[in-house]
């Protein structure tokens, strides 16, 4: 059985199937293990040239990245937007074509704006793997979310997970819920009314306005980063006051199965969105997320560009 | 093993060159060669996905009975090694390595069903030396079919044939539900 994934470029979880997901997840299991190996490289991409072009800041996300291409032995090359030519005016599409005019085999990009991932992959020749574009999808943080979940709960058919804080700005929360719901979980979204898209539920999850209850029996919760420029537009009164109604403590986490998981895509805002002692704690998977975080990315690159894989 | 079953369809049996009992006084034998020429416990067998996986869980109760001794057994999937992927052609399912214990001063016995052009065998050795620096490595196989393409040889074969190069050779294992035996295929006209 050879696995199966049509894809030339990852730009969102929306246009994956079920079994398109479960084909990275079950590929991201067996390649966990490189990352523990005496001499952690294999040479399967060997000769591949990998550019992380990274338009907005990010530090796990981007090493991320680079450690799985590296794993794989493919060149991996940053460009951040710091150093990039957009500083000097250049467009993002001239950036691509000139980058691509290298000949790289994989563009990784995130930037700002939605889109932009799916903009450049119609003008590449290189396969475009999504790292977030604004607040439209970041699909390798669902993938690795989700086999994170599968890791310590065997499947996510039928399991609770609650996603607590800033939906409407949260391109984790969509790709989340994406992946999600085609694996069959049941997804409960939970924020302040003003982050909170007002037709979420046409995602097929259940909205609340209140943590409680979203939290009620849930197997797996996770939380999102609360972004301080929230509070600047005004959507939320101040961090302490959103801490004490929206953060995840240990009383509230106690609402939920357990031995439900705690999960966060980072960077935390410890005392805000979460408490230390829930994201140091027993139920917290945290470091296990960043832990398959190399091995879903290795799984993308190599169903990507892989040997086999390349479509014309 | 479905890969193996669709390849089937396509491929006309010739002749059988080993059946249950021929495959078994086969692993007898390499068993006996093995022990002779290697402190059995200073061995670990390393079996190669999928076939030589089986073969080696076979030679280690050989090695059992005979030497008192369990041997460490360890899986290699090759297929993030290979350099013989065509594009375009189906991509290669991608299994897990599993190695028990350090390989340093062990003398590793590399088991696997058939041994064609040596590429599995080249891919296998560079995957090996990522995992540590054994005192030695010998490869055991099933069926020596020939064609060679690298500098590649075996040092237990249990059984050596010249086949042509368009040929098949099948190894059937009963751990993979099938009977045991090994046949020589050709390609259906």
């Amino acid at each position: 059985m050879s696995p199966e994934f049509k894809h030339r470029h990852l730009l969102g979880i929306e246009s994956l199937s079920r079994e398109d997901i479960l084909t990275v997840l079950d590929l991201a299991d067996t390649l966990l293990e490189i990352s523990e190996r005496p001499i952690k490289r294999v040479p399967t991409l060997r000769g591949k040239t990998v550019i992380n072009l990274f338009m907005e800041p990010s530090t796990r996300t981007r090493t991320s990245f680079e450690i799985a291409g590296k794993r794989l032995s493919a060149d991996v090359i940053n460009i951040s937007e710091s150093i990039s030519s957009t500083k000097k005016g250049e467009t993002l599409l001239d950036t691509a074509m000139n980058l691509n005019a290298m000949n790289p085999n994989v563009i990784v990009l995130r930037h700002p704006s939605a889109g932009a991932a799916h903009f450049v992959s119609e003008q590449v020749s290189a396969s475009v793997i999504n790292a977030g574009d604004g607040m439209h999808e970041h699909p390798t943080q669902a993938l690795l979310d989700c086999a994170t979940i599968r890791k310590h709960k065997g499947q996510l058919e039928g399991l609770t997970v609650s996603i607590l804080g800033d939906i409407s700005h949260s391109r984790v929360a969509r790709s989340d819920i994406h992946a999600l719901t085609k694996l069959g979980a049941h997804v409960r979204v939970a924020g302040p009314m003003t982050l909170l898209p007002a037709e979420i539920e046409s995602m097929g999850v259940e909205a609340f306005h209140r943590v409680e209850p979203a939290l009620k029996d849930a197997d797996v919760v996770i939380v999102l980063r609360l972004q301080k420029e929230r509070q600047q537009a005004g959507l939320i009164p101040n961090t302490r006051e959103y801490s004490r109604y929206f953060g995840l403590n240990s009383k509230r986490l106690a609402l939920a199965k357990p031995d439900a998981i705690v999960m966060h895509p980072g960077p935390m805002n410890r005392g805000v969105e979460i408490e230390p002692d829930v994201a140091d704690g027993l139920r917290s998977v945290i470091l296990d997320q960043v832990n398959f975080g190399v091995a879903v990315r290795m799984a993308v690159l190599y169903l990507l560009v892989g040997p086999g894989g390349e479509t014309e | 093993m479905s890969e193996k079953r669709k390849k089937n369809k396509e491929l006309v049996e010739e002749r059988v060159l080993l059946d249950a009992a021929g495959i078994e006084s086969a692993l007898d034998r390499l068993a006996g060669e093995i022990l002779r020429r290697n402190d059995s416990r200073k061995l670990f067998l390393v079996g190669i996905r999928t076939g030589g996986v089986y073969l080696a869980q076979r030679m280690q109760e050989r090695i059992l009975s005979s030497a008192r001794y369990e041997v460490p057994l360890g899986v290699m999937d090759i297929t993030l090694y290979r350099d013989d992927i065509v594009e375009g052609l189906p991509r290669p399912d991608v299994g897990p390595t599993e190695l028990p214990s350090e390989l340093e001063g062990k003398n590793v016995i590399l088991i696997d069903d058939v041994l064609f052009t040596g590429r599995t065998v080249r891919s296998a050795l560079v995957e090996l030396m990522d995992f540590g620096r054994p005192e030695s490595i010998q490869l055991c196989v099933l069926v020596d079919r020939g064609h060679r393409e690298l500098p590649i040889h075996a040092d237990f074969v249990g059984l050596k044939i010249e086949t042509q190069r368009d040929q098949s050779v099948v190894v059937f294992l009963k751990e993979l539900g099938e009977k045991d035996g090994v046949s020589l295929f050709r390609r259906a006209r």
